[in-house]
């Protein structure tokens, strides 16, 4: 039996786009894992943890579908309905990216060279910070509804976001040096090899552009 | 003709205690837990407390706040002079047993099948249904029936806007603040203090007066602080047991905050049960209070007669009943529904909605307390800080007022000439 009361309140959107968010950041710390399964040679358990993250990324696709479906145009929301989707849509990027990372290593048996694995467990490093930044910003969505999007919470998320840009500006650096060090060993190095060794830099460097992004969705949420 | 009510007095009664029983019980049953809901809800009380605050103060608000409510549905709605119920006065006493057992019956109806109708709205619809086709169009007073009709638009917006401005306080010096909850247990006392207050003050204008007392505007402003002041000590003692926990997520501790106004929600439940009690209690016990002076005069309407206490009593217990045979299932569903409904948003909407309803009271208007505290919510969902609001619902509240008038009105109307068929 509905009851006008109950029914006026719909499903907020919040708590599950902090879930989906949570599991998109998932995919990124597995990644970890397979890289350093990759660095090691041990193509077993490299392939054990590709399908970890596939995994954790359909079950982002299943919530990303479930907040789409829940979120009608007759609900009054605090914020704008499409900013929520579009931040949605950049959240799962971010876990269609280390799925990116990870079958294209996999695919291809990708061995990093000795002298590259340091700098490119460090690229990687940031890009987790990065989009560990991002989760906490997301988390603080539901702290924002309670302010009702003002006041001092904001300025603790602005604050949030700020190191988020910190974090994405060193990222952007870390990318133009690894590159530079790459640059210097493509000579020895079969060239296809390096044409995807470019790409998997780049694939992990837009961990933290699409972190940087969700950072920047939650500010013009806020805005209004 | 007064000999029909001389000879059927008795019958007459019985039938208006029955069938405001029945009514009693049907606000009870749906409207009570609307009222209560969003406390349980937002975990301030328990269904058991809700159902104890609903057993004392919708009694007192119907019985210190109630009684011009209780006269508008009376003698407020049809010309007693033009009607000519000096010479007919049966028909009077027809059409009020025919309009409580409509209205009770169409709440029954909506009630089953989830519809958001209101108890005025079909008490309302009944009466001016009967008085229209039974008797004349002009035997309605409309001009007041055009004001009743304007304060079921008027009172949603005014809780609304009222909502908001609370709300918007609370944000202002509570919420968005750099320490919310030393700032939460400085200013909820002064919240509490406004909910004794406004129940104060209306209980002094109006309630008084009826039980013999006068007293002036200055002096009922006077003791509602003194009241409210004294309901604030109240508060301010219960919200000593209320600790910072520390390990919440944010250095902000929204969670602790929002115990603080989980205290102040119990004030406001009390002051939601007490409006809900003097405007929707009072309107259904009403056309029984109408029955039963008619039958006590013998057939002569005495226009100013103080409501028997007894009749109140009835109310109550239909209402207790409704609450405990069906009630606190509703409220048990709207408890598990509205749960991002937050004590700070709670308390905006209830004490909005409890301010407004109980002012409509005191000028004895009958408006309705589901919808004033549907307005409320959008209200506080303005200062965007509600998940998700159901806009859907708010079209068919509109809808169903729109139905229940002639919904009602049909049916009284159907009562009317059965019973009249039956006793003249």
């Amino acid at each position: 039996m509905s009851n006008p009361i109950s029914a006026l309140f719909g499903r907020s959107p919040i708590r599950p786009i902090q879930e989906h968010m949570a599991k998109a950041q998932n995919c990124v710390v597995l990644l970890g894992d397979f890289l350093e399964a990759s660095f090691a040679k041990d193509w077993q358990q490299t392939k054990l943890l590709q399908q970890a993250i596939r995994a954790s990324e359909n079950e982002a696709d299943d919530l990303k579908s479930n907040v789409r479906k829940h979120l009608p145009t007759s609900l009054w929301l605090p914020v704008p309905r499409t900013d929520l989707l579009e931040l949605l849509s950049i959240q799962d990027s971010l876990a269609n990216r280390a799925k990116d990372v990870a079958g294209l290593m996999l695919g291809r048996k990708m061995e990093i060279p000795d002298t590259l694995v340091e700098p490119v467990r460090a690229h990687y490093q940031t890009s987790l910070e990065t989009s560990r930044q991002a989760l906490k910003g997301i988390n603080e969505l539901d702290e924002l509804l309670e302010t009702g999007f003002r006041g001092a919470e904001v300025q603790l998320v602005e604050n949030l976001i700020a190191e988020l840009d910190a974090l994405e500006h060193k990222s952007d650096i870390g990318q133009i040096n690894l590159r530079a060090e790459l640059f210097q060993l493509e000579a020895s190095l079969p060239p296809v090899n390096v044409i995807f060794l470019y790409k998997i830099i780049a694939l992990i460097g837009e961990i933290a552009d699409i972190s940087e992004k969700i950072g920047s969705r939650l500010l013009i949420l806020m805005a209004r | 003709m007064s000999e029909i009510i001389s000879q059927y007095g008795l019958i007459f009664l019985a039938m208006a205690c029955l069938f405001g029983f029945f009514m009693a019980w049907g606000v009870g049953a749906n409207d009570v837990a609307n009222a209560m809901g969003t406390s349980v809800g937002a975990k301030a009380i328990t269904i058991k407390q809700a159902i104890l605050i609903a057993m004392v103060f919708e009694f007192a608000g119907a019985y210190l706040a109630g009684g011009d409510v209780t006269s508008t549905i009376r003698n407020g709605i049809i010309d007693i002079e033009q009607a000519g119920f000096a010479d007919s006065p049966e028909l009077l006493v027809y059409g009020m047993l025919s309009s409580l057992l409509a209205a009770g019956i169409w709440l029954l109806i909506a009630s089953k099948n989830g519809w958001p109708v209101s108890t005025t709205h079909s008490i309302i619809g009944a009466i001016v249904g009967f008085a229209v086709v039974g008797i004349s169009a002009d035997a309605v007073v409309w001009s007041k029936v055009w004001s009743i009709v304007a304060s079921w638009v008027v009172s949603p917006m005014c809780s609304g806007i009222l909502a908001f401005l609370i709300f918007r306080s609370v944000q202002k010096l509570i919420l968005d603040t750099n320490d919310p909850f030393a700032n939460a247990q400085k200013y909820v006392p002064f919240y509490i203090f406004l909910v004794g207050f406004v129940i104060g003050m209306v209980t002094l204008v109006k309630g008084l007066r009826h039980a013999g007392l006068e007293i002036s505007f200055t002096q009922s402003a006077i003791y509602a602080v003194g009241i409210g002041l004294l309901v604030m000590l109240v508060g301010k003692l219960m919200l000593r047991s209320v600790q910072q926990t520390p390990g919440q997520n944010t250095s902000l501790h929204y969670a602790n905050v929002e115990k603080v106004f989980g205290i102040l929600m119990i004030f406001t439940a009390c002051s939601m049960a007490f409006a809900h009690g003097s405007n929707d209690v009072a309107n259904a016990i009403g056309p029984l209070a109408a029955v039963n002076s008619m039958v006590q005069s013998g057939g002569v309407f005495v226009t100013e007669s103080v409501l028997p206490v007894w009749i109140l009593i009835l109310g109550g217990i239909g209402i207790v009943v409704g609450l405990a045979t069906w009630g606190y299932k509703v409220m048990a569903t709207i408890g598990r529904n509205i749960t991002e409904l937050t004590p700070s948003r709670g308390f905006a909407a209830e004490l909005a909605a409890a301010t407004t309803v109980v002012v409509a009271s005191g000028t004895g208007i009958p408006v309705s307390t589901t919808h004033t505290l549907v307005g409320a919510v959008l209200g506080v969902g303005l200062a965007r800080s509600i998940g998700a609001i159901n806009l859907n619902v708010v079209g068919k509240i509109f809808l169903s007022w729109v139905v229940t008038l002639p919904a009602g009105a049909v049916l009284s109307i159907v009562f009317f000439f059965i019973f009249r068929a039956m006793f003249s």
